[in-house]
């Protein structure tokens, strides 16, 4: 691990360099950066919702290119890129080999991000993190539509680079004397997921192309006007983007699996039902695209295939979960912050995939379909399970990065408080959604239910706002004042004993 | 790893295995029944566009932004639109269906009791999505 804040080097040595944990800092100060920007969007979208009529966003238009920048920010921008930033840290170290297998590559892979990001927020269009055809082609104002399109070009040749170099890393640069089932589970959640990307991101690459040649008017692969079909682009779309959840969640239960053992002083219950798990849902996420457009029109067999592909994904969620509790069970657990948001991630992700079912059950899906009810299941997932285990590694690798102690008890406090919040927002939008609050709307009719439960999530909201406030007190308070870390074992949870290689990283 | 056995997973496994199965016939069911049309239902053209509906009964009488419909009748939605991507919802009696362009989609209700209830669009379709509502009017026939 690197000691940035101990061993002071200039800026652009950082930025020039092209040393795994290098650009595994670059990704994770970059994420973070979109995560607050995100994160104050949420907070405009839950302010403007708390009462019926304009609060602080005056026309629609503005709500509209909020809540589509918000969601692309978070996704692409704030989740990818740090869990990008883990993978650079660990993967090498967890597979006993220098750097990742192409550095100049994974620097690349960064660098592409920043200027990504600049064509969202300088563009900050409003079709939605969808860009559904007909509308991003008719209707949709440029050049903000074409400059998230650019942007997401970019993002996309970006996550296919870090994927290759993920994969190369695993399978060819790691040590001879170690076999691939001996490899960590964090590093097979990478192979996982950057196996997934490697599959469904081209199909997403090649709908941009059409749909940006469409927009142009040379073609019209989607535009009804011109013969083309926009269920096209929904197929394209979900083809890429329901594995692309499953990229965001793998490598998130990957860190996990890396916390929970240790925080437990056990060993994993199962090391090959974690590995079984990985693969098989990154193979049947791809079974599962179609169940976002059971409302578009489709047949019922189509429909049947669809929902069964869907539950498929079940068994292997439930498996990791089941592990994780077989691990703490009987361990002595140390309930330090990373250990806090690690279980505070599986409670929320079982909330969440229990919530999926619905989702996928043909009747039940046309009572919740594109109402809050969605909104609430799947910020569930992104906030409640990936951020949460993406923050708790985040606390997890503090002092490995800063050699800097963050300060517990605020820790904890931010902990707390974003576990009340996202259980306030989140439950609160289900229930709206059963009683039919559309997503995506900047105003709403003064119907009392919608009133109050909508007030209970912006209460929420402004919960996580604050926690996320100390949160970034914290990081910055004690990556240059907290006190010293011990980095042999700064969590005072003893050895490594379950951990079967050395982290030592041959270069450092 | 580790010499405990796992048999405990591979029940478990099991048990959601089992009622992903259930919820998945129940639901295959469910489903099966409300797909089935009725013969003698009476289509209703529902046109969606920015940002307003447009209902054609049989007999060509046509209604912008409100509906009305009599009660132990079937209905049969014909959906269409002439722009951009919207969705048909009477979230009262779960119809739901995407209006979309270049397609005719189809759903089926049958109103049984006298009343007022929203229409709206449930797929973001641009500036003024929010506002794009309708009221159903079920009534006793006269």
């Amino acid at each position: 691990m690197v000691l940035e804040l101990q061993k002071p080097r200039p800026i652009w040595q950082i930025m020039f360099s092209t040393h795994h944990t290098d650009v595994g800092l670059l990704y994770l100060i970059t994420s973070l950066g979109f995560l607050f920007l995100g994160g104050s969007l949420a907070l405009a979208i839950r302010a403007e919702l708390f009462l019926p009529g304009a609060q602080i966003i005056t026309d629609s238009m503005t709500f509209n290119r909020i809540f589509t920048v918000h969601g692309t920010t978070l996704i692409f921008l704030f989740i990818l890129p740090f869990a990008s930033a883990v993978g650079n840290y660990y993967v090498p170290i967890m597979v006993r080999y220098k750097d990742m297998a192409y550095p100049k590559l994974n620097a690349i892979a960064f660098w592409m991000i920043p200027p990504s990001g600049a064509l969202i927020w300088l563009g900050f269009a409003d079709f939605t993190w969808y860009a559904t055809p007909p509308y991003s082609i008719i209707s949709a104002p440029g050049p903000a539509a074409d400059m998230w399109i650019f942007g997401l070009k970019i993002l996309g040749i970006s996550s296919v680079l870090g994927a290759i170099n993920f994969v190369v890393t695993i399978l060819k640069c790691k040590h001879p004397d170690m076999s691939i089932g001996q490899v960590p589970l964090l590093a097979w959640s990478y192979l996982s997921s950057s196996l997934i990307i490697l599959v469904a991101i081209p199909t997403f690459a090649a709908a941009l192309l059409m749909l940006l040649t469409d927009r142009l008017g040379v073609s019209g692969f989607f535009n009804p006007a011109m013969g083309g079909d926009p269920i096209a682009y929904a197929h394209l779309f979900w083809f890429t983007f329901h594995p692309e959840v499953y990229v965001l969640v793998i490598p998130a239960i990957g860190m996990m699996y890396e916390i929970i053992p240790r925080f437990s002083r056990k060993p994993i219950y199962s090391y090959n039902s974690g590995i079984f798990a990985f693969v098989l849902l990154s193979i049947v996420g791809f079974s599962s695209w179609a169940h976002h457009m059971f409302a578009t029109g489709m047949s019922f067999t189509e429909k049947t295939v669809f929902m069964v592909g869907t539950l498929a994904a079940v068994p292997a969620s439930a498996m990791h979960v089941f592990n994780f509790i077989a691990t703490m069970w009987n361990g002595r657990i140390k309930f330090s912050t990373p250990m806090m948001w690690s279980v505070g991630g599986i409670a929320l992700f079982f909330g969440a995939g229990a919530g999926g079912v619905v989702n996928s059950a043909m009747p039940l899906d046309f009572s919740t379909h594109d109402t809050y009810w969605v909104v609430g299941h799947f910020h569930l997932f992104v906030m409640g399970t990936i951020a949460f285990g993406s923050i708790a590694f985040f606390y997890y690798m503090f002092p490995y990065v800063t050699g800097r102690m963050y300060n517990e008890t605020m820790g904890k406090i931010h902990f707390v408080m974003s576990f009340i919040g996202t259980i306030l927002v989140f439950f609160t939008q289900h229930v709206l959604g059963l009683y039919g609050m559309p997503r995506r709307i900047f105003d709403y009719p003064p119907i009392p239910e919608w009133i109050a439960m909508n007030q209970i999530a912006t209460v929420g909201a402004m919960i996580i706002g604050v926690s996320m406030a100390i949160f970034l007190a914290n990081m910055i308070y004690s990556s240059g004042k907290g006190k010293l870390a011990n980095t042999e074992d700064p969590f005072g949870v003893g050895g490594k004993y379950y951990y079967p290689f050395e982290a030592k990283n041959p270069s450092h | 790893m580790g010499g405990h056995s796992n048999w405990p997973e591979w029940i478990y496994v099991g048990i959601v295995i089992a009622l992903m199965t259930w919820v998945g016939a129940e639901a295959w069911e469910a489903e099966r029944l409300v797909e089935h049309v009725p013969e003698d239902a009476e289509t209703i053209i529902v046109t969606g566009q920015q940002w307003f509906w447009t209902f054609e009964h049989e007999d060509g009488t046509k209604e912008i932004g409100e509906l009305h419909v009599e009660t132990g009748k079937a209905y049969k939605f014909e959906i269409v639109s002439t722009d951009v991507i919207h969705s048909f919802n009477i979230h009262d009696y779960v119809v739901l269906m995407d209006a979309v362009p270049g397609r005719v989609n189809t759903v089926w209700f049958a109103p049984d009791a006298p009343g007022v209830h929203d229409i709206q669009c449930r797929e973001y379709c641009g500036l003024i999505h929010y506002n794009m509502r309708g009221t159903l009017y079920v009534e006793d026939p006269a």
